[in-house]
């Protein structure tokens, strides 16, 4: 299943800040998004994910397909790292969480409570979590903030094992992962005119 | 959706999960009122069924921000919402979940606490029936105000302005069971009236619940 996105314009608060984006992720590829701050990234990712309802334009490919993850991990600090992962492996009907607790280094903390987990290691249960999904397109904000050296490597590691087996990925980083699959988007031209101001979304 | 509910109940009963702190309002107010009022008997007698309602209701509605807030904050909720359970199923497994950890043990307090207010003997049945057919109204009438407030920060205060006077009803025929049971009158009409507003809520307000939340989560 290709995802694609039609001539989407996204809006923030009332404010138009993303128009006329179109691309498609074939299954087996990357697409890395970039741009400044602001810029709308978190915004497009959340449209993407069905959260956001887009102004206009479409998106195909996502219903039922994606696993995203956003700037929180959500995890519950009171359940340890196995009942957490475990918890989301039967919310998208699976059971099996040992390759996701391996792919992240993960079984040396398999029953700590993730409140005690540094920010590192609660991105990396975080991200352990697209795995027990089994969704095929992976939508990530911002996926390695607060992980270290080897522990992007691990993450693009799981990305790459993900894309052999059919799946893709579209994600807003600023680091370069190694990827030799990944296509890079610049969203800066598709940013929004002043003109296009959208009054009526600051009513709902 | 059985794994949602099981975390729900899982977090409620660990460390501040937050569970007991309804039945321990619900314990203080019970037994502040006789000081509050005064020990004589047939006073207390008269109005025991009305403080127990109240106690439970205000019980409930202490407990109701942390029904999605805490999903909200640590970003559950937008995976949840991106999870192939249909928004309607997850607000209807945190009202289950909040009455199960909150309602449930306020019904089975109610008749050990009018010992306390002394309650008249007739009564206890009633108190039970009544409370069985309100929490539950209670719990997803505070689920609709909480998706109302999810976004919002120190929401609790918006949340309660808006939740109780969609308590009130609930009140008002629970109240009035109680009370006519405790006097040995016909309960029929307040308590199918009761039933009925349960069953309503319980019907439709899941689908408002998912329709806010799902605006809120934008």
């Amino acid at each position: 299943m290709v995802l694609s996105v039609r001539d989407l314009a996204v809006t923030r608060g009332g404010l138009a800040i993303l128009e006329g984006v179109s691309f498609d992720v074939p299954p087996g590829e990357a697409l890395v998004l970039r741009g400044p701050n602001g810029v709308g990234k978190t915004t497009l990712l959340r449209s993407v994910a069905g959260l956001q309802p887009a102004e206009v334009g479409q998106v195909t490919g996502a219903e039922d397909e994606i696993a995203y993850s956003g700037h929180s991990d959500g995890l519950k600090a009171m359940l340890s790292v196995t009942e957490n992962l475990r918890f989301w492996a039967s919310v998208f009907g699976l059971s099996d969480i040992a390759p996701a607790l391996a792919a992240f280094d993960l079984e040396g903390l398999r029953d700590r409570m993730a409140g005690t987990l540094s920010a590192g290691q609660k991105r990396r249960l975080g991200l352990a979590r697209l795995m027990v999904t089994g969704r095929p397109v992976w939508v990530l904000d911002e996926p390695t903030v607060s992980l270290d050296t080897a522990s992007v490597a691990l993450f693009a590691q799981a990305v790459r094992t993900h894309l052999g087996q059919g799946g893709s990925a579209l994600m807003a980083t600023h680091i370069d992962l190694g990827l030799a699959e990944a296509h890079v988007l610049d969203l800066t031209p598709y940013k929004a005119g002043p003109r296009s101001r959208q009054m009526d979304e600051a009513f709902l | 959706m059985r794994a949602l509910l099981l975390r729900d109940l899982r977090l409620a009963i660990r460390a501040g999960g937050g569970f007991g702190l309804g039945l321990a309002f619900f314990l203080i107010v019970t037994v502040l009122v006789p000081f509050g009022v005064g020990p004589e008997t047939a006073l207390l007698s008269r109005i025991a069924p009305g403080i127990l309602w109240i106690g439970a209701l205000l019980a409930c509605l202490l407990s109701l921000d942390r029904i999605l807030a805490l999903d909200w904050e640590d970003g559950s909720l937008d995976l949840l919402a991106t999870a192939p359970l249909p928004m309607e199923g997850i607000v209807t497994v945190k009202a289950i979940a909040h009455w199960i950890t909150t309602g449930l043990p306020l019904v089975l307090a109610a008749p050990v606490l009018g010992v306390l207010l002394s309650l008249p003997v007739p009564a206890y049945q009633w108190v039970v029936i009544s409370l069985v057919l309100g929490t539950p109204a209670l719990s997803v009438i505070g689920t609709f105000g909480a998706a109302l407030t999810v976004g919002l920060k120190r929401g609790g205060l918006l949340m309660s302005l808006l939740v109780l006077p969609l308590y009130v009803p609930t009140l008002i025929f629970g109240a009035e069971v109680a009370r006519r049971g405790a006097e040995g009158l016909t309960v029929q009409t307040p308590l199918l009236l009761l039933a009925g507003i349960s069953l309503g809520v319980i019907a439709l307000l899941p689908f408002a619940s998912a329709a806010v939340l799902r605006i809120n989560l934008r």
